[in-house]
């Protein structure tokens, strides 16, 4: 059976699985609808919030970002999973022994304020509102580049997929259909691993065949670092980033997850402190299956990339080659007109190929703006993931399944996100602010009319992307890095923290990220262009400059803090109770 | 023991075996992976260098270890004051 055959019977069937679950989930109460009940096991939990983080950025981009990174793509490795440690030790189990629905719920009670509630509201929002954008658009091209409809049409559906989960089952129905979710992307991830890992290094277990040996008895990652040094790049294994922006960035990431709140949420669904714990393990267990993976993906994608097509005659490269160039995410142009392929340091063309539509002389489609670097081969980051299982020559069902498990990784993660969006906008705003009397069917509508609401302006994102949206994805870790985390953590470890010094550190944090960002990353348009990384502040580069504006957090907070007076004696004791983990009851109303 | 003098204990052994899990994290991570990452290159682990193993795999291993220890060690401080349900 062709991929294509073999793509439709496995979204199919999928896709059945996860409606199935959707409507036998379906959501009655808004307990149900926004901590699904709070009756999740452990084990169910930490899928889904496996589910629920590693988007279609960590399934498709992540690894193939590495290749090309090397070493500096650590960043993404230690910085997405060593978050789970201090929402493990330091966030998770205090807040659900709170035991409200939201993250601003907490800032609001803990910091006895609206005006603290609706700051950590309208932050929320930014890191939410950033992040699916970019998830989105994620949806449209896997669905477009598997099912061969224009990438428009692709957001469209997912919009629509998404909405039925979102609308029906509340956090319930996600919870449960991101269990099959994750099952589905973790095999779909691990399948082709363990056959390339076994051609090239003959040993299966991909995490150990990528420090193995290849024919010859030369170790694989030493063969790659010959590869690299002799084509002019740097060694793989050492990268180019500065060790203080590596650090900043490394944080910035572990700070930002824990402090994302869809992330968060997730542990207000399991039934007791204990709980909450051991699901953050598990969560971060079967993370580490892909993150562990990745790496070695990475490696073995990238070896077989350089010996695949450098040097070699262009008019005996295999039908995959030509595949992707048709898309065209890969290119080549003959600079020296030998016939052969010539993949060495620097840009084969300024930006993203531009094509003219005509054919070379070797059948190559030719581009118009190749310049004078002697690389003659431009490739897209994306498509090492999607390419890998067809340059190792694998089944066609085991390419189908990654098009199965790249439409997983993004269902779940966007559907996560907007119903926190809808969370913060019908708990948090109407049900908190506008309107406290609303009823409880009232608000369940609320939340979803707000999901639809959401729903709409993330597709209007994903189908004309403003060109920021993709800067600023990687930016939402600085922003949650730089607004809540601190205002937790103070919030649960220092008693003394009052109102004034968490509200002033929340407005100095994300306004400092927000202006940073601005400055050297994305511009204003048509006021700003951003300004060169010459100019950054300490060599710090916009992705690593959460760390910064968190630490200028947490002086702001503490010194305003101890200028002003002691949070009053009720809220002292819930910072007391929350400190002790029995008779956390269920996640409620006030 | 009053309540309050219990919770104020427990509180303090938490607070410790904190300090001591999140040093470990610090220390597999921003130092093996990152500050002393070139001196460790010089040691070889198999195929990896190691200071690049433990900024690609060895850390991740570690976060996953540490939080199951800290889940175990939790549920025994929470039965030795009674705060497990």
């Amino acid at each position: 059976m062709s991929v294509q055959v073999w793509t439709w019977i496995l979204v199919a069937v999928t896709f059945g699985l996860y409606f199935g679950i959707a409507i036998w989930a379906r959501a009655g109460s808004t307990k149900e609808f926004y901590v699904a009940g709070g009756g999740v096991s452990p084990l169910a939990n930490g899928m889904a919030t496996a589910a629920d983080w590693m988007s279609a950025a960590s399934f498709i981009s992540m690894a193939g970002l590495i290749s090309f990174m090397g070493y500096d793509g650590s960043v993404f490795l230690m910085g997405w999973t060593g978050g789970y440690v201090l929402l493990a030790l330091l966030l998770a189990p205090y807040l659900r022994k709170f035991g409200k629905f939201t993250v601003p719920d907490f800032i609001g009670d803990r910091y006895y304020s609206n005006t603290a509630r609706t700051v950590a509201v309208i932050c929320a929002l930014i890191v939410s509102f950033t992040y699916v954008a970019g998830q989105m658009r994620g949806v449209g091209i896997v669905f477009s580049q598997f099912l061969q409809v224009p990438i428009n049409i692709g957001v469209i559906i997912g919009m629509g997929v998404v909405l039925v989960f979102a609308f029906l089952g509340g956090m319930k129905g996600i919870t449960y259909t991101q269990v099959a979710q994750y099952c589905v992307l973790i095999f779909a991830f691990m399948v082709p691993a363990f056959f390339i890992s076994m051609q090239m290094t003959g040993n299966p277990i991909p995490q150990l065949g990528m420090g193995g040996k290849v024919e010859g008895g030369e170790y694989l990652l030493d063969t790659l670092d010959k590869l690299h040094t002799d084509l002019g790049f740097n060694e793989y294994t050492s990268g180019t980033k500065t060790t203080w922006d590596v650090f900043a960035i490394t944080l910035a990431l572990m700070v930002g997850t824990a402090g994302l709140p869809h992330v968060i949420v997730r542990f207000f669904t399991v039934p007791k402190v204990k709980d909450a714990r051991k699901s953050a393990g598990l969560a971060l267990l079967f993370i580490a299956i892909l993150y562990t993976t990745a790496p070695a993906i990475a490696v073995f994608a990238r070896t077989n990339l350089i010996e695949t097509v450098n040097e070699k005659e262009y008019a005996e490269i295999p039908a995959w080659f030509k595949n992707w160039e048709n898309t065209g995410l890969l290119a080549w142009t003959d600079k020296n007109a030998d016939g052969k392929i010539q993949y060495v340091k620097g840009d084969a063309v300024a930006g993203k190929p531009a094509f003219t539509g005509e054919r070379g002389s070797h059948g190559e489609r030719l581009v118009s703006n190749a310049n004078d670097s002697a690389n003659e081969l431009y490739v897209d980051r994306d498509i090492m993931v999607l390419a890998n299982p067809e340059i190792a020559n694998l089944p066609n069902w085991v390419i189908a399944l990654v098009a199965a498990g790249g439409l997983a990784a993004a269902l779940s993660t966007a559907a996560g996100l907007l119903l926190v969006i809808s969370t913060s906008i019908s708990h948090d705003l109407i049900k908190k602010q506008i309107n406290p009397n609303i009823s409880e069917k009232g608000e369940l509508w609320a939340a979803r009319m707000a999901i639809l609401v959401a729903i709409v302006i993330a597709g209007l994102f994903g189908i004309y992307p403003p060109g920021f949206v993709a800067a600023v994805v990687a930016l939402a870790f600085g922003l949650a890095a730089a607004s809540f985390f601190p205002a937790i953590i103070l919030g649960i470890f220092d008693k003394r923290m009052n109102k004034q010094g968490a509200i002033a550190g929340m407005i100095v944090g994300i306004t400092l990220m927000l202006f940073y960002m601005i400055r050297y990353k994305t511009g204003l348009i048509g006021v700003m262009e951003p300004r060169p990384a010459s100019e950054w502040w300490f060599g710090t580069s916009p992705e690593g400059f959460g760390t910064v504006a968190m630490i200028v957090n947490v002086v702001v907070s503490f010194v305003v803090s101890r200028a002003t007076a002691a949070p009053p004696e009720s809220v002292q004791e819930i910072v007391e109770n929350i400190r002790i983990p029995s008779g956390a009851g269920e996640a409620t109303h006030h | 023991m009053t309540d309050k003098q219990k919770a104020t204990a427990y509180w303090k052994e938490n607070l410790r075996y904190l300090v001591i899990l999140l040093t470990i994290w610090f220390v597999v991570s921003y130092g093996a992976g990152i500050l002393f990452k070139d001196a460790l290159n010089s040691i070889r682990l198999g195929g990896f260098k190691l200071g690049f193993w433990f900024a690609q795999q060895g850390s991740i291993y570690v976060f996953v270890i540490l939080i199951f220890v800290y889940v175990r060690l939790m549920n025994k401080l929470d039965k030795k004051y009674g705060y497990d349900e």
